[in-house]
């Protein structure tokens, strides 16, 4: 496929190794943000290509990862409602909560679709109108647009069967509490692409200015990240920390102000919970108040249920970067992609699960 | 996060529809993409598709740029090494 | 009276769809309840059908149950995937594949026309195939108790004295044959549900590959096995030969053939099609000496013309498949434990 085959090539892939081969690398540790850039990293093992003094932390950046529990328990409750359809994106569907996923309770009969888009949503509210269509609206900037314009458009067209469950959440803030912490010393960062399509990269900027730390804003393919590092590698060992676009075949420095605004138009910024990291100010999206007969938080009685998270997940520590998937007592024993304990295990992009799905050789026993 | 593909803008189904959208070509594969966040999109172009919605273009000059460029590293890193 | 369970404690309480998925849990549930229960020689070898021998005639026997949706997709329908389906796991044991049987699970309301349709079309697939159904069976189910309609097929066949495919047979050097691209059964199913509607020239390869096999044995006498690689897809194909000949497995993706629109639907979905059915496709491992006389030949079948030697078997990594990346590292290629779902992230 054009834009993509390119990226995946031996050659170009050769010739970056090379390059960051041959630059005399201190140990740095640098993170990739994004959980898909994680999943390119470990699917087509690049590790096995770098120099052993780069250590590539995996970061926050998986939406399903970090939607809390007490989030998941609510969709669970909300499915189970007589006459809704709830509609997810197919990530969210495995994901355990306190007691059940929304995969299980399908399978004991609730109506749960998975859908590709939030307008599908709307095209079942239409095509169902005795029955109430609830949306779980989760992910990060780059899915916020889509999720506001369903919101739009169902007030445009007088919809009163479509509701949304919003549990969406912002990059910049994750990335700046992951800085403050102090409880790991990030050398440089690649910033998620998709994310700065719609954003721009101005935050970036902010950012690397900030903490004097380089920002990459990286793509998604062998290519892309491996340049990443290498840009990374190159300021880090001149000592910069600029923001450098490394996918300015998608990414403009303002980002896409019509999705941005689209995203204002519907959403307001608010404190929100990470699971496995705690409240994060204003890293969260919530529905005005002049959408709130969309507002499924609203519309519906939640039972109060009591939320409980397994102690001895380390999903948290995870997120951060703290741990490796392989550190956790739990990996591959306790927790599998089938009995999940935490939700890295499960999401297609949750690190646990791209270090379940793809072993490396020397892993064997 | 994001999965996001590239595909090519074949036809825009209806210019004064809302949400606008237009049938873009995976290789293959049409499906229905809301370009709204696009105002200037053309047939032809090529956008970056995330859940039925178009996020943006796909730059092409800055792609064969960007391609160049490594390769243009490769030619400075074998006259080192000759 | 005893009241304890012959059959032990599960990990899970209920069946998940995964357990039909193809990948491990299937493989744990085979093991943990089914084998252990029936407990017999024959079945212990997990192939695609059993072989034994009656009054010195060598017999192959399988059975197969379809429960697609939808019915009918771009490329086929449930029917000629019944009859396909088990002439193919027919073949896979080396069988000219002679008898099936069939039986219908229908749900109360189907349209009748509807199921005219798919016998008519097993008709003309069993002709294809050159077998005959000469057995059969009929329930209907309340409304709601069934979806729509579920075939199952039985089939015998006779194998020839010399043939003996096995993954016991395997052996380090072995060459591994593709007969041809990968996911296209898959993905055309998906194209067809509603809720991922899109539009595509994609069609399901499903394919009978009992005049193929024919040919292949003829040509080399050195085969050692044959798998057609549906659910689970070549992956848990690789898989289960790997664990059961206990040997290693190295694939090299450059050589696996994809259709573009297949990819492009991949992409688009995040799923990764070396995990994806295919209905018309088989793998062979052969001598290294006669690989390519054996390639040469495969691809003078229609159904075979994209055929490639993908992999071979190595000294390594005992028990596992390896994969050779397109950018030339290497990981596991693992079974997966649970069914892909189309995703966003």
């Amino acid at each position: 496929m054009k834009f993509l085959d390119e990226y995946r090539d031996a050659e170009k892939v050769k010739i970056l190794v090379d390059q960051i081969q041959s630059l005399n690398i201190p140990p740095i540790n640098i993170m990739e943000v994004c959980g898909s850039q994680t999943h390119t990293i470990l699917k087509y093992n690049l590790e096995e290509l770098l120099p052993a003094n780069i250590n590539l932390i995996h970061g926050p950046g998986c939406p399903v990862c970090v939607t809390p529990i007490g989030m998941i328990d609510k969709a669970i409750s909300l499915a189970q409602k007589k006459d809704v359809i709830f509609t997810s994106y197919g990530d969210m569907l495995r994901i355990p909560g306190s007691k059940n996923s929304l995969m299980k309770v399908k399978a004991s009969g609730a109506d749960v679709r998975m859908i590709y888009s939030p307008l599908d949503a709307i095209r079942l509210a239409k095509e169902n109108p005795d029955k109430k269509i609830i949306f779980f609206a989760i992910g990060f900037e780059t899915t916020a647009p889509a999720n506001a314009a369903s919101i739009l458009t169902a007030k445009k067209t007088k919809l009163t069967n479509f509701f949304v469950l919003s549990s969406q959440v912002l990059i910049p803030p994750a990335v700046q509490s992951l800085l403050d912490s102090d409880l790991i010393k990030l050398n440089a960062l690649l910033a998620p692409g998709h994310v700065c399509t719609v954003t721009g990269t101005k935050w970036c900027g902010e950012i690397s200015n900030h903490y004097k730390i380089p920002i990459t804003v990286t793509g998604f393919e062998p290519v892309d990240i491996l340049e990443g590092i290498l840009i990374s590698a190159k300021q880090i060992l001149s000592n910069e920390h600029d923001t450098v676009n490394q996918y300015k075949r998608v990414v403009t420095k303002d980002g896409n102000l019509k999705a941005q605004e689209t995203i204002y138009s519907v959403f307001e910024i608010c404190h929100r919970n990470w699971r496995g990291l705690g409240e994060i100010k204003n890293s969260g999206l919530r529905i005005r108040n002049e959408f709130s007969h969309f507002d499924a938080e609203k519309n519906f009685e939640i039972n109060s249920v009591t939320t409980n998270e397994d102690e001895r997940c380390i999903a948290g520590e995870i997120l951060q970067g703290l741990k490796k998937p392989n550190d956790c007592k739990l990996f591959s024993k306790d927790c599998t992609p089938t009995k999940p304990v935490g939700a890295p295990m499960v999401s297609s992009e949750g690190a646990c699960a791209a270090y379940f799905n793809y072993r490396k050789v020397n892993e064997l026993v | 996060m994001c999965l996001a593909i590239p595909g090519k803008v074949q036809k825009i189904i209806d210019e004064k529809s809302s949400p606008k959208m237009a049938e873009v070509n995976f290789d293959g594969v049409i499906k229905h993409v809301c370009v709204d966040f696009i105002p200037d999109i053309k047939v032809g172009e090529y956008v970056m598709v995330h859940v039925g919605f178009a996020l943006n273009k796909v730059d092409e000059k800055e792609a064969l740029n960007q391609l160049k460029a490594i390769s243009t590293a490769e030619d400075i890193i074998r006259k080192k090494m000759k | 009276m005893n009241m304890d369970c012959p059959i032990p404690e599960n990990e899970f309480e209920k069946i998940l769809l995964a357990h039909g998925s193809g990948g491990s849990l299937t493989g744990k549930l085979i093991q943990d309840i089914f084998i252990k229960s029936f407990n017999n020689d024959l079945l212990a070898k997990e192939h695609d059908g059993a072989v034994f021998n009656i009054d010195g005639k060598k017999l192959a026997f399988t059975t197969d149950s379809f429960v697609v949706n939808p019915i009918f997709f771009p490329g086929g329908n449930i029917g000629e995937l019944a009859v396909y389906g088990t002439v193919n796991d027919l073949a896979m044991c080396g069988a000219k594949p002679l008898y099936l049987s069939a039986s219908f699970i229908i749900e109360e309301g189907f349209e009748m026309e509807t199921l005219q349709q798919i016998v008519a079309s097993m008709k003309t697939a069993a002709d294809k195939c050159n077998v005959q159904i000469i057995t059969g069976d009929t329930k209907v189910v309340e409304k709601g108790k069934g979806d729509k309609i579920f075939i199952n097929t039985s089939g015998i066949g006779i194998v020839p004295d010399e043939v003996d495919l096995s993954p016991s047979n395997v052996k380090e050097g072995d060459k591994i044959i593709l007969s041809g691209t990968i996911a296209d059964h898959g993905i055309a199913v998906l194209s067809a549900r509603e809720n991922l509607a899109f539009q595509s020239e994609i069609k399901s390869d499903t394919a009978p590959l009992n005049d193929l096999v024919e040919v292949m044995l003829k040509v080399s006498k050195n085969i050692h096995v044959l798998r057609d690689p549906t659910r689970g897809g070549l992956a848990a194909s690789l898989n289960e030969i790997a664990s059961k000949a206990a040997a290693g497995i190295i694939i090299h993706q450059d050589k696996i053939k994809l259709k573009n629109e297949v990819k492009a639907a991949c992409e688009l979905l995040g799923l990764d099609p070396l995990y994806i059915a295919n209905e018309g496709k088989l793998i062979c491992f052969v001598t290294p000496d006669d690989a390519e006389k054996l390639l040469i030949e495969m691809r003078k079948n229609s159904l075979a013309k994209n055929s490639e030697i993908i992999g071979e078997v190595v000294n390594e990594y005992k028990g596992k498949v390896v994969l050779k990346t397109l950018i030339g590292t290497k990981r596991i290629l693992d079974l997966h434990t649970v069914e892909q779902l189309p995703r966003i992230c």
